[in-house]
């Protein structure tokens, strides 16, 4: 299992699963909001529609296309 | 941290799904030194995409093993294509590095996208396109449970069903715009293909509803129901999640940036694959949709043309052309039917980058008017979304993409301008 921080909340998850997926796996899987403030999530799953932009540790990044890392840390985005 | 990004190579490949792996096998088997980028985890493309939920078919299994062990292969995943800054040469960036790769020969297996079409609600989370719920799926989101809603075109729809229905996710619509004539004209024809008979027999599924219309999703900050119409009457379904799609798009992006022609399914080839660029090659869906039964034959054609491999290439054309004829059976009993797409609202987000509506745009003439107005398809995508859609919509047709063809980092751009990379 490996061990990650989304937005300084631990998270437990098993190995090659997907950022996106651990966004859902928080029980919120919202990764930005948009101009108005509503929440916007992964949205095409295959790095086209950049809804999933996160930054894991320190570098914008696309959920759906990075793996979760023993201590990663991704905060959302705004 | 990576091993460094490869300097040069023979033959460099973009996309590391069936296309780009079968062309590496062929390419490498006649002694190319092969390099192939790929921007996921992993290779296999959106349809072997491998993941903690994942069965990969045998076949798959087996070339991706005989592919990871070819000789004289480098495979660089997680990689973007930024630039393609020189003639024979391109800029690519990863998560902690960035770097240029020389070439002899191009071969762009660039894949396909969905069709991803606008209407009221589709920011919502919960919302996503219908192959992308099934590649969050394979990366590890649990459906167990929820109900789940899938509605637009094609034969997606159908592989998207079953991969809910394995991961005991409960489907409450699945609703397809073709009428029943066109999908029985389609099954019908599949006498032709057994395996894909076998395979369409494999995903029939109860809830499959044909001529229906995705009419809106509705939710205050989540997804909670969307309402979809069938036979002329309206039913709004409360659901968890709404998987949608409305077929398939090339990817051509790159090769609009290196001057390769188009023809109006993806990138123009002939028999050898190769694009009006010399020494640019294309294979599988960016040349147009087609499955990845195509997709393997055109990457082998490719692979070996490249690798000067002529004759045994042109054995390859009769399975081609048998599997290009069901890439064209698909088109034609897929086809979009406008009075069965979403209704138009001037309110609704076209662009959901710059979160333009269907209003603004409505009152120009072409993409490029309303995009320096609107900003339409100038956000973090580039259009790759809203582009598709307003072709649907209007018609209209966006110019080549400029580079960087994807977000990039400042001093990964900065590498496009020198002459000799520093080591």
């Amino acid at each position: 299992m490996i061990r990650l921080t989304l937005d300084g909340e631990a998270l437990v998850l098993p190995e090659g699963t997907s950022v996106a997926a651990a966004l859902a796996a928080s029980g919120d899987d919202h990764a930005r909001s948009d101009l108005a403030g509503r929440p916007r999530a992964p949205f095409c799953g295959m790095g086209i529609c950049q809804e999933c932009r996160v930054c894991i540790d320190g570098r914008r990044r696309l959920a759906c296309q990075t793996l979760i890392r023993e201590g990663m840390e991704v905060e959302r985005t705004r | 941290m990576n091993e460094r990004l490869p300097r040069e190579c023979e033959l460099l490949i973009v996309g590391a799904g069936p296309a780009g792996m079968a062309a590496a096998c062929a390419a490498a088997d006649h002694g190319m030194s092969v390099v192939v980028i790929d921007d996921n985890p992993a290779p296999g493309g959106q349809i072997w995409r491998a993941g903690p939920r994942v069965d990969l078919p045998l076949r798959a299994q087996a070339l991706r093993e005989r592919f990871e062990r070819l000789p004289g292969l480098r495979l660089c995943s997680a990689t973007r294509v930024i630039d393609a800054p020189a003639p024979g040469r391109l800029l690519v960036e990863r998560e902690h590095d960035a770097g240029v790769i020389d070439y002899h020969r191009l071969l762009l297996c660039t894949g396909a996208r969905e069709r991803l079409l606008p209407f009221p609600g589709w920011t919502l989370p919960g919302v996503t396109g219908a192959g992308g719920l099934q590649a969050l799926i394979k990366g590890g989101l649990t459906v167990r449970g929820e109900r789940i809603a899938i509605a637009g075109s094609g034969p997606l729809l159908l592989a998207c069903a079953a991969t809910v229905r394995a991961q005991r996710g409960r489907l409450v619509a699945l609703a397809e715009q073709s009428p029943w004539q066109a999908l029985a004209g389609f099954t019908i024809g599949l006498w032709r293909w057994p395996a894909k008979l076998a395979q369409a027999i494999a995903l029939a599924n109860p809830r499959y509803r044909a001529a229906s219309r995705l009419i809106e999703a509705l939710g205050e900050r989540r997804l909670e129901a969307v309402v979809i119409e069938s036979l002329g009457e309206r039913r709004e379904i409360a659901c968890d999640r709404l998987a949608c799609g409305f077929g398939l798009v090339a990817n051509t992006e790159l090769a609009q940036l290196l001057g390769c022609a188009l023809d109006e399914r993806g990138i123009l080839v002939d028999q050898h694959q190769a694009t009006s660029v010399a020494g640019v090659y294309a294979a599988g869906e960016c040349t147009g949709p087609g499955g990845s039964e195509l997709a393997l034959v055109e990457g082998r054609i490719a692979g070996l043309a490249a690798a000067d491999q002529y004759p045994l290439a042109a054995a390859l054309s009769r399975r081609r052309a048998r599997w290009q004829a069901f890439a064209a059976q698909l088109e034609q009993h897929f086809a979009l039917d406008s009075s069965r797409l979403p209704p138009r609202r001037a309110t609704t987000l076209v662009c959901r980058c710059e979160e333009v509506t269907l209003g603004e745009l409505e009152a120009h003439s072409d993409w490029r008017r309303a995009k320096l107005a609107s900003r339409c398809g100038m956000g973090a995508c580039q259009g790759r979304v809203c582009a598709a859609a307003t072709a649907q919509l209007f018609g209209w047709a966006p110019p080549p993409p400029r580079p960087p063809l994807s977000p990039a980092r400042i001093d990964s751009l900065l590498l496009a301008g020198m002459e000799e990379v520093q080591e």
